[in-house]
């Protein structure tokens, strides 16, 4: 047994978590090992499994599900400077974000199922993850999300009314990526890697790395999800950022599922351990616990722009909805191992953390549910008077110069479309 | 008797099973096709019958799908992989290319890569971006490969497995929006296929203009042919089915009775399956057109947000336009 497992086994033992509910990593053995082993008798397995985890002893934690503060240890030493610096302001702060995004997403969730919304990928569970990542970045930081990263917009101050519209079916993205260095949502899984890269590569060629001038060195951050790394562009992006040394921070969030796969069928070596692979470090992060995620990602962009290259954040969290609005998740997992991860919930665990230490008092808690509350209904007026595009605008930026084929249609369409206006007001 | 009233989904399933039975060397791979049984649940149930060796859950990628489908192929193996929706076949996109087309040949036909590549395709779904795609013209622009699409649930039935059969590989298109819809199909086997994989079918017959369509198009295109008969205009309706190779002399025999064609297609029209149909056509049929081929099709833009939809697609209105335009002549 690994020592993962071992731990993985011990926490379970000692929480009374039920058995291991579906299978996560894997003991991987060695040439020499495999060399000296017999040949199996038993059937040989064509498929990788292990067990359930907490994310093992290497996942950097500053809080446990209650919100406690843990004593230092190995893994989360090298961070502990960044937490303790903070201040209560920082935590309410963190606080606030956290009520917010979960209620932005609620909103766009509760709006698709009133038919406001073809779609919404609902990003409950992974609060802590993107507001400490976002949190961690600074103004002139760029991040490339997937298309569940509506915490990290917020972070870098996308109106959420303005996520709406590509669910909504009125754009394929409703916000200037360089009014907030957020770039549009990416759905094709993987592609965004290589456009952080490069962006990075870009970032070093206009010297913007390493001068020491905290208003202009700059790093990039590049979101995907467990089964992205899976994907083609995703090893083709850590291979390039790793030549290059580039700018970069790869935020893995690992929620465990992809779609109805689980991480066993993505890879037998988690991500955070693969990073080492491509040439620059990784880390695993309590993504439930926003202190860690912020200091660890503080830390890795701080390098990062310091000329120091990549590094991986894996950040191990749990997807507690449906993958979208269009899925069924009791068709593959059980609702045992959504319960105990509801037992590590990010917001839950903050709360608990100001109370103990006295950062807030009850009027701050109610008075965050009040903006909450406020923010919602703000979201659901501006979805519900989006109007629907003029048609004719399909035609519009589809290139730069004007283009004969474009045009051609338009007019066309146009033409058609009066039409029937004319037919409309003649009958 | 073995009729039975079964959706187009529920058809494709029924012919992988069948598939699978016949054949152990038949395997499904593509994401989330085992437990979940797909996200349009086209192999539902099919990895607890059949196991998970021969139903892979693949990792998220699809040049990893289609590249090791490649390799279970060389070692005798019938892959049958999902991608999952139309906009994500781009990442095999090179393998389909490079590899799948091009192996028998170069090989000088001692390879075969008998693989199936099932693509949900088209829009009308109200989805967001890369969910509703046609892009059956890159694969059909292919030597090597074959490409198919069909449109209600017998096809689906039949042809899913006639595609499985067949030694070369498959692009095969399953038009998603009508996944749900339902007819009778005939599953008695002692009576065989009704159709060649590769076989057009007249939808429906008529004397005054023929519409030549596939996949989601072919319903349209029947109930355009409903409402002109309400106006006395008679439609032949051709469901291509085989888009490469094509069914000339059924496509060809429907242009000369009629003298009139209308191509409609919801991919963009630029370079699309009607280019190359107007083309055959004019060169096969020129004394017997009376009016030129005309084409109704997506505009040539990348396809829109789902509020457009309705007016980026063929619908009826446009099918009729296209219709009065070709008898105008
Ligand atoms: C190239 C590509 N293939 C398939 C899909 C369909 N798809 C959308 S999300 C998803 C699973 C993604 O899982 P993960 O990377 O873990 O991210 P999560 O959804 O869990 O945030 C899949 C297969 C896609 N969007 N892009
Ligand atoms: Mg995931």
């Amino acid at each position: 047994m690994s020592d993962l497992e071992d731990a993985a086994t011990a926490e379970r033992a000692a929480s009374g978590e039920p058995d291991a509910v579906h299978h996560h990593e894997t003991v991987v053995g060695t040439p020499a090992a495999r060399a000296g082993a017999s040949r199996p008798e038993h059937e040989v397995p064509l498929r990788a499994e292990g067990v359930l985890t907490d994310g093992g002893p290497d996942t950097v934690r500053f809080l446990d599900a209650e919100g406690n503060r843990l004593q230092t240890d190995e893994a989360n030493a090298p961070y502990a400077k960044i937490v303790e610096d903070m201040t209560p302001d920082d935590a309410q702060r963190l606080y606030r974000d956290l009520v917010l995004v979960r209620r932005i997403d609620a909103e766009g969730h509760a709006l698709q199922r009133q038919g406001e919304l073809g779609l919404w990928p609902s990003l409950l569970g992974q609060e802590a993850a993107q507001v400490g990542a976002g949190r961690a970045m600074r103004k002139q930081d760029y991040a490339f999300p997937g298309y569940r990263e509506h915490g990290v917009a917020w972070c870098r101050d996308v109106p959420p009314e303005n996520l709406l519209g590509m669910f909504r079916g009125v754009n394929h993205g409703g916000w200037d990526s360089n009014s907030h260095n957020f770039h549009l949502y990416t759905i094709v899984i993987g592609n965004q890697m290589l456009h952080a890269t490069g962006y990075a590569m870009g970032i070093q060629r206009d010297g913007d790395v390493g001068t020491g001038d905290p208003e202009r060195d700059a790093a990039v951050m590049a979101f995907t999800g467990d089964g992205g790394t899976a994907q083609g562009d995703y090893n083709e992006a850590l291979v390039f950022a790793s030549v290059a040394n580039a700018p970069l921070v790869f935020f893995v969030q690992n929620n465990q599922w992809a779609i109805s796969e689980p991480n066993y069928k993505q890879f037998r070596i988690p991500p955070y351990q693969r990073a080492r692979g491509f040439g620059f470090p990784g880390v695993r992060v309590d993504g439930n616990d926003v202190l860690a995620v912020y200091a660890v990602t503080k830390a890795a962009l701080d390098a990062a722009r310091d000329g120091q290259g990549p590094t991986l954040i894996e950040a191990f969290t749990y997807r507690m909805g449906a993958h979208t609005t269009s899925d069924d998740p009791t068709k593959y997992r059980s609702a045992a191992e959504v319960d105990i991860w509801r037992e590590k919930d990010p917001i839950k665990r903050m709360r608990g953390f100001m109370e103990t230490k006295g950062y807030a008092d009850a009027t701050f808690f109610d008075q965050i549910d009040q903006e909450a509350d406020e923010l919602a209904a703000r979201i659901r007026v501006a979805c519900q008077q989006m109007p629907n595009p003029e048609l004719p605008t399909m035609f519009d930026d589809i290139y730069v110069e004007p283009h004969p084929v474009i045009e051609a249609e338009r007019t066309e369409f146009v033409a058609y479309h009066a039409s029937f206006e004319q037919e409309g007001a003649q009958s | 008797m073995s009729e039975q009233k079964l959706s187009l989904a529920k058809g494709l399933n029924s012919g992988l099973r069948a598939a699978m039975e016949h054949d152990d060397k038949v395997v499904l791979m593509g994401e989330d096709v085992g437990k979940l049984g797909g996200v349009f649940r086209i192999t539902e149930g099919l990895q607890k019958d059949f196991g998970e060796d021969r139903v892979i859950d693949t990792p998220l990628a699809e040049a990893g799908i289609v590249g090791t489908a490649v390799g279970l192929a060389l070692r005798g193996y019938r892959p049958v992989v999902e991608i999952q929706f139309d906009g994500f076949i781009y990442p095999a996109f090179d393998q389909i290319i490079s590899q799948v087309s091009k192996m028998h040949a170069r090989s000088l036909g001692n390879l075969k890569v008998p693989i199936v590549i099932r693509v949900p395709f088209g829009g009308g779904i109200g989805a967001v971006e890369h969910h509703s795609e046609s892009n059956e013209a890159y694969f059909a622009h292919t030597a090597g490969l074959r490409v198919v699409a069909c449109s209600d649930p017998a096809d689906g039935y039949w042809m899913i497995q006639q595609a499985i059969a067949s030694d070369d590989p498959v692009i095969f298109y399953e038009p998603k929006r009508r996944y749900h819809e339902r007819s009778v199909v005939e599953l008695d086997e002692s009576a065989g296929a009704p159709l060649g994989l590769h076989d057009a079918r007249v939808a429906r017959q008529g004397t005054d203009v023929t519409l030549l369509a596939y996949g989601p198009m072919v319903k349209t295109c029947l109930q355009s042919a409903e409402a002109a008969a309400q106006e006395g205009k008679s439609l032949e309706v051709v469901d291509l089915r085989s888009l490469s190779p094509l069914d000339l002399p059924t496509i060809l025999a429907s242009a000369k009775k009629t003298g009139r064609v209308v191509v409609v297609h919801e991919a963009s029209t630029f370079l699309g399956m009607g280019a190359e149909l107007a083309a055959l056509v004019q060169q096969e049929c020129f004394y017997h057109l009376e009016a030129p081929v005309l084409r109704v099709g997506g505009y040539n833009i990348p396809y829109p947000p789902s509020r457009f939809e309705e007016e980026f697609l063929p619908g009826l209105d446009r099918v009729l336009d296209a219709v009065d335009k070709s008898l105008a002549f």
